[in-house]
């Protein structure tokens, strides 16, 4: 299958010569979730903007369905669905009628049917005769994705859907975004939540100083990039880490129950049997045994840093 | 060419329009009436007729005309500007929608309100002059081609304005002034032969004259000048707005 979206070399450069964009390139394939990650003003809100036809490049070529995003752009954004990272909505309007509105600047005629379908996979058809000025930040923000959502598209941009919102919320709106991938929407989020894109994409890209650093699977990054904590719990307290432990890095609990020992999983050699056999040697009570992975974030930070 | 875009933003800024009726109409019928009052009242019982038109008839057309102005170019820059402001704008920027479209559904109601206000002034006029209208069909043309040049010059004040203030700025101390000393309340040959030459500067006066010709078969200047002058304006406004969606300026900050 082809993919949805193609990015071929893209660049956007500002006249005051800042490079926003720097010789970008990557498919989007049909359906996926991908989270693009990077810090503050790495260019992932620009690489949006430009896919959606806000920025425009300097160079390269976007096709979006096939569709060429400059040559042939009418039929391009067609397919897009853009949810900004700020909440915009006319406050005087009702729920109902914003989604209406955008329908029809997309081209597409009244569909009502269609528009209460979206409204209630958005829990939001009790409020369509609502003005938005009296809805909550988080319906608020449903509101955008329903406009968003108003025409049918093949792919739905999400620039940090989550910012700002409280914990519940975010799983919610984890949750509608499940329910669109499921439906067949193509999904490109941009998070400063890693736990969101560790959460919910099928892969991650990370942007940084306007560059494409990698596009992996989550489950391939966090294996390649993640580090392991093994935490060794003790039946009898250790009053003091022994030499041949510090030397290996081990952390000691205050109460004295508990090894910490952080590991690298890439690495030839984890440390890991040496560590046990040290325990076994000195005649340590060990009680249990638990790995953790590491965060997105600490990932994201180590390669980030291995890339600098 | 997209259509239906066209016609959700025309229907859009008409049912803002349609919300507040009563004010938006009640407002420029109060001030004709007050126009009546002062202008056909007071002065007019001073001033018998003008090129032989009643006063009080003689300024209708200027009084249409100054409502069309005010009302167009308020409500084309508002109706931008609104989305500017509350941040929605970028919808026009990501939707395929293009300049044309955009214009088309802004300045179609802009212009359509303003007319709709300009022929509720004109009824209201009917209770207090007799007013016979020589050229209904060039009547219409004018007011049509006018309404339609300045809700595209409001188009551009709301694209390039950035707060309520530089919205305001321009039709007040701009368009009012120009509408004013363009003779909508007088003839132009009524003014000394230099204060002739220096009205005959401001574009208006082509408009009023030959909006007012269109009813009573006089103007200050010849007809064919007054349509090229809202011909030209047309195609200037029409021109920049291409160039504004172009380069994005102040829409893609």
């Amino acid at each position: 299958m082809p993919p949805i979206i193609e990015i071929e070399h893209v660049t956007k450069q500002y006249d005051s010569g800042t490079r926003a964009l720097d010789d970008i390139s990557l498919d989007i394939r049909d359906g996926e979730i991908l989270a693009l990650l990077g810090p503050n003003g790495a260019g992932k809100t620009t690489l949006i903007s430009t896919i959606c036809g806000q920025v425009r490049m300097t160079g390269g070529r976007v096709l979006v369905g096939g569709h060429d995003i400059r040559t042939d752009w009418r039929a391009a954004r067609k397919l897009i669905g853009l949810v900004p990272q700020e909440i915009s909505l006319e406050p005087f309007e009702k729920v109902i009628d914003c989604v209406r509105f955008t329908r029809g600047l997309y081209g597409m005629p009244p569909d009502d049917a269609y528009l209460e379908q979206v409204l209630r996979s958005l829990a939001l058809w009790d409020k369509r005769d609502a003005r938005t000025r009296e809805l909550s930040g988080g319906m608020k923000r449903r509101v955008m994705i329903a406009k968003a959502l108003a025409h049918r598209p093949r792919v739905l941009f999400l620039d940090e859907p989550t910012a700002g919102v409280d914990v519940a919320l975010r799983r919610e709106m984890w949750d509608v975004v499940r329910d669109l991938r499921n439906q067949g929407v193509t999904i490109i989020l941009t998070t400063h939540y890693l736990e969101e894109a560790e959460e919910m994409a099928d892969r991650i890209g990370v942007i940084r100083k306007g560059r494409l650093l990698l596009v992996e699977p989550t489950e391939k990054l966090m294996g390649e990039f993640g580090r392991k904590r093994l935490t060794v719990q003790l039946s009898t307290p250790l009053p003091a880490l022994t030499p041949e432990l510090q030397e290996l890095g081990v952390a000691l609990s205050p109460d004295g129950m508990e090894l910490g020992f952080d590991y690298d999983t890439r690495a030839e050699r984890t440390g890991i049997a040496r560590l046990l056999g040290e325990i076994v040697a000195l005649g340590i009570p060990v009680r249990d045994l638990a790995t953790k992975q590491s965060s997105l974030e600490e990932v994201f930070i180590s390669l980030v840093e291995e890339t600098a | 060419m997209n259509w239906q875009a066209v016609r959700t933003i025309y229907h859009h800024e008409m049912s803002r329009f349609f919300r507040t009726t009563w004010q938006s109409l009640a407002s420029p019928v109060l001030s004709t009436v007050l126009y009546f009052v002062v202008f056909g009242a007071a002065i007019g019982g001073r001033i018998q007729s003008v090129e032989g038109v009643a006063y009080g008839a003689f300024i209708v057309p200027g009084l249409m005309m100054l409502t069309v102005l005010q009302q167009s170019v308020s409500n084309a820059s508002f109706g931008i500007f609104f989305p500017k402001f509350s941040g929605t704008v970028y919808e026009f920027l990501v939707a395929p929608t293009g300049w044309i479209e955009v214009t088309m559904g802004f300045v179609g109601a802009a212009a359509s309100k303003a007319m709709l206000i300009a022929v509720v002034i004109l009824l209201t006029s009917f209770f207090f002059v007799g007013v016979h209208i020589a050229h209904p069909f060039w009547m219409a043309a004018f007011l049509i081609m006018t309404a339609i040049s300045f809700s595209l010059l409001g188009f551009i004040i709301g694209l390039w304005a950035r707060n309520f203030e530089q919205l305001q700025i321009v039709p007040l101390m701009v368009i009012t002034p120009l509408v004013f000393l363009g003779g909508a309340f007088y003839s132009a040959s009524m003014l000394p032969p230099f204060w002739e030459a220096v009205a005959k500067l401001n574009p208006v006066l082509y408009l009023i004259s030959g909006f007012r010709w269109s009813f009573f078969d006089i103007a200050d200047v010849p007809v064919k000048v007054s349509l090229l002058a809202v011909s030209v304006m047309l195609v200037i406004c029409l021109f920049l707005i291409r160039q504004i969606f172009a380069t994005g300026w102040r829409l893609r900050e």
